[in-house]
């Protein structure tokens, strides 16, 4: 089964009048008649429509969405699963919240950056229009301001990884919560650097804000050797930390080295990366139903490694044709046997008699 | 009822004889392409297409129903029958069908897929999707393993024994078509795996209770639910129209109730007459699509022994010669859920079933090339000649029908 939106809140009232109507509509649901006048009203996933799509540099965009029913809310730096339909496919893509859970308009705001080679961030940046309907998954993550929040605050933040402090400074800011916060943020250039107006806005606004803005094109790369010049008392605030892998590796030794490891927060944004494309290496298959698991060579289709294994699977035709032994993917990567080619992602609907696994993989089966 | 072979009838060819095995890989191969090649392409188009489907059914669902509310009055009984008819084969044919058969899936929409639908119809999705895409699309006409070759009442194929309950099969052969769902979904039960002990007593329970299930759905929507509603508007309208002539009567409240009462019940009935008018319809029009598609004279069926050790070639010849096209115009073709299509559907159950017009140039050249048969001919003709069978295979004996050879090419199609 394909990954569907959250459930939304919907007043009870409402639900019980849907389902006293419901055997008229069988084996449909009222809903499938009622997303045709509006598809925001589905009862079913919650979804949104875009309000207004925003520049924030040459190559990122703040999408706000009006969600279809109350937004049930979020932690500032949490993130958001989101689905689209690009050239007729629904892809799913996590994006950090970058509007604070308190706006008074109920919309939440995204701030994705174009990525050349992918699929959603150039639908999202370059072709979606205000009107367009998006589906919106659960709020997840643990990067998260404490509630309440902590007297001292360090920020720390290159490139797109500003998104997650961006609510949380917002979130602040709108609460007059701004106590002592010292924000180092990187980018490489004067352009590239996204938030510039709000972040000069809260500057201007808030006195205990203090920003250090370091364009790396020009000045270099933030090291941890910078941070007692920038902000002598690091070690003593509460550190939230977001940006590229190698900035989080040394400022996290850095942290246990010189520092105390448990005031620092990070977010990582870099996927775990499975195997090399096109030779195809197989791996271990993590039946999540029936708890078994399988090892596959990189030839043995998912569903022959798992009854070789014990596993009770659905099967049918074993030629890709009937759709029988379909499950869905958890985690990781598969390979299809037929053309070679590596595909899957969290929630995907495969045929397991016709793919391999393509490193470890969990499979809903 | 098992078929069984008899080396006392003449046994046409097999189609895929003439082949040697390279060639059947390289006709694999073929085949492979094109499939591959629609797979590449589907996109943006082929996602309006079932979206805009699904909203014009789904329109003409919520139209017919609201007609028939006042289905009292002759017009909006017929047109609200017709359009629920045609609302109700939509839905089973061109939408179900084929989203039960993952065309859709590959959109990875939650809803438009085919471990989520279910439809308006007797059988529950998953056992249809085990009988259907599984058994009958991997073992199409393989005597014996495909159960939807005379879905096991019939005799439809010279080489399965006769007995003598086929003299009645003229007769069931009329009320399956009536009652075709309920047919299908009873077939779908694989009475013969029952018998042999190969399901167990809680997966028949399980089944059993899915056809329950769905019976009482259907029941409850069109025979009880809509009526209801349209019984009681109708009191309603009555009921004011009453008043407001009782009020210069005297004493006409009581009357006027009872008579509001009275044409309730009428409008109940009514309605649920035109509901069932249109589940037949829609099963006698499900059952001749159906039926031609596999059992018409041109088409070729398979001994076990034919088919062992098949070739992926193979295959996709048995697939082939074992299906038979309708001619028709592209409204024949949305209605039939483009299963005039029948051989392209066989070829790539998966493919989007708007694909299927679009490949079929393709698919008739290899056959030429190949010297293999496209099997193809006109809806009356093609039922006729299934009619033809089931009459003639109700007494002992018959011989397989003479066969149309390779196709070759547009100017030669005859019979």
């Amino acid at each position: 089964m394909a990954e569907r939106g959250a459930t939304p809140q919907v007043p009870a009232l409402r639900r019980k009048a849907l389902r006293a109507v419901r055997s008229l509509f069988a084996p449909l649901l009222p809903d499938d008649y009622l997303e045709l006048i509006n598809p925001l009203w589905s009862t079913r996933e919650l979804r949104g429509r875009i309000e207004r799509i925003d520049p924030e540099t040459p190559d990122a965009v703040t999408v706000l969405i009006r969600p279809g029913f109350e937004w049930p809310g979020h932690r500032p730096g949490q993130y958001l699963r989101i689905g689209v339909v690009v050239d007729g496919v629904h892809h799913w893509r996590a994006y950090s919240l970058t509007s604070e859970p308190e706006r008074p308009d109920g919309c939440i705001g995204i701030t994705p950056k174009l990525v050349d080679t992918g699929v959603v961030s150039p639908y999202l940046v370059r072709r979606a229009r205000p009107g367009d309907v998006v589906r919106l998954g659960g709020v997840e993550g643990t990067f998260v301001l404490p509630d309440p929040p902590p007297e001292k605050v360090l920020f720390l933040s290159a490139g797109s990884g500003i998104t997650p402090i961006v609510s949380m400074l917002r979130s602040l800011h709108r609460n007059g919560e701004v106590g002592d916060v010292v924000h180092v943020h990187s980018a490489r250039t004067e352009d590239g650097v996204i938030f510039a107006g709000p972040l000069r806005e809260v500057e201007s606004a808030q006195p205990g804000y203090r920003l250090h803005l370091q364009i790396t094109g020009r000045e270099g790369r933030v090291a941890p050797g910078d941070l007692d010049r920038l902000c002598p008392d690091w070690r003593e605030r509460r550190a939230f930390l977001s940006g590229p892998a190698e900035m989080l590796d040394a400022m996290s030794a850095h942290w246990e080295r010189e520092g105390d490891g448990g005031l620092l927060e990070t977010e990582r944004f870099q996927p775990v990366i499975g195997g090399e494309p096109g030779e195809g290496e197989g791996g271990t298959v993590r039946f999540v139903k029936s708890r078994i698991e399988a090892e596959c060579d990189s030839g043995t289709p998912i569903l022959v490694g798992g009854e070789e294994a014990g596993a009770v699977l659905p099967f049918g035709c074993r030629m890709g044709i009937c759709h029988t032994c379909v499950g869905m993917l958890c985690k990781g990567k598969v390979r299809d046997l037929r053309t070679g080619q590596i595909h899957g992602s969290e929630g995907e609907t495969i045929r397991t008699c016709v793919n391999a696994p393509e490193g470890p993989i969990e499979i809903a089966l | 009822m098992n078929a069984t072979t008899s080396s006392a009838i003449a046994e046409p060819q097999n189609p895929l004889a003439h082949l040697s095995p390279e060639q059947l890989d390289e006709l694999g191969r073929e085949f492979d392409a094109i499939r591959d090649r629609v797979h590449a392409d589907l996109g943006d188009r082929d996602r309006r297409y079932i979206e805009s489907m699904i909203a014009m059914q789904r329109r003409l669902a919520v139209m017919s129903r609201v007609l028939l509310l006042a289905s009292r009055y002759r017009p909006a009984k017929v047109a609200g029958t017709a359009a629920l008819s045609a609302a109700k084969i939509l839905e089973n044919m061109e939408i179900g069908h084929n989203v039960l058969h993952g065309q859709w899936d590959w959109m990875n929409d939650p809803q438009i897929n085919s471990s989520t639908w279910d439809w308006d119809t007797a059988s529950t999705a998953e056992a249809w999707k085990h009988s259907h895409n599984y058994v009958h699309h991997t073992f199409t006409n393989i005597l014996g393993k495909d159960k939807d070759l005379g879905y096991e009442i019939m005799r439809i194929d010279p080489r399965q024994k006769w007995h003598p309950v086929y003299l009645f099969q003229p007769a069931y052969n009329l009320l399956l078509m009536a009652l075709f769902e309920w047919g299908v979904a009873f077939h779908d039960l694989d009475f013969e795996a029952i018998r042999k002990g190969h399901k167990s007593k809680a997966q028949v329970k399980r089944e059993l209770a899915g056809i329950v299930e769905k019976a009482k759905s259907q029941v409850v929507k069109d025979y009880v639910a809509w009526p209801l509603l349209s019984g009681l508007a109708m009191a309603a309208v009555d009921a004011a129209f009453e008043v407001r002539k009782g009020r210069r009567r005297r004493g006409g409240l009581a009357g006027a109730l009872r008579s509001a009462i009275a044409g309730g019940g009428a409008s109940y009935r009514s309605t649920a007459s035109a509901n069932a008018t249109a589940n037949v319809v829609r099963n006698v029009w499900a059952y001749a699509i159906i039926f031609c598609g596999h059992f018409p004279d041109q088409t070729y069926t398979f001994s076990p022994e034919e088919v062992e050790d098949e070739s992926r070639g193979g295959w996709y010849v048995r697939q082939l010669a074992g299906a038979a096209n309708i001619e028709g115009s592209p409204l024949f073709h949305v209605a039939s859920g483009n299963l005039g299509y029948q051989v392209e559907h066989h070829l790539f159950p998966d493919l989007p079933s708007t694909r299927y017009a679009e490949i079929a140039p393709q698919v008739k050249q290899i056959c030429e090339r190949y010297g293999l048969p496209y099997n193809s001919g006109p809806f009356g003709q093609q039922l006729g000649m299934v009619q033809r069978t089931i009459l003639r295979l109700a007494f002992p004996g018959g011989a397989a029908r003479p066969k149309p050879g390779p196709y070759r090419g547009e100017d030669h199609e005859a019979l």
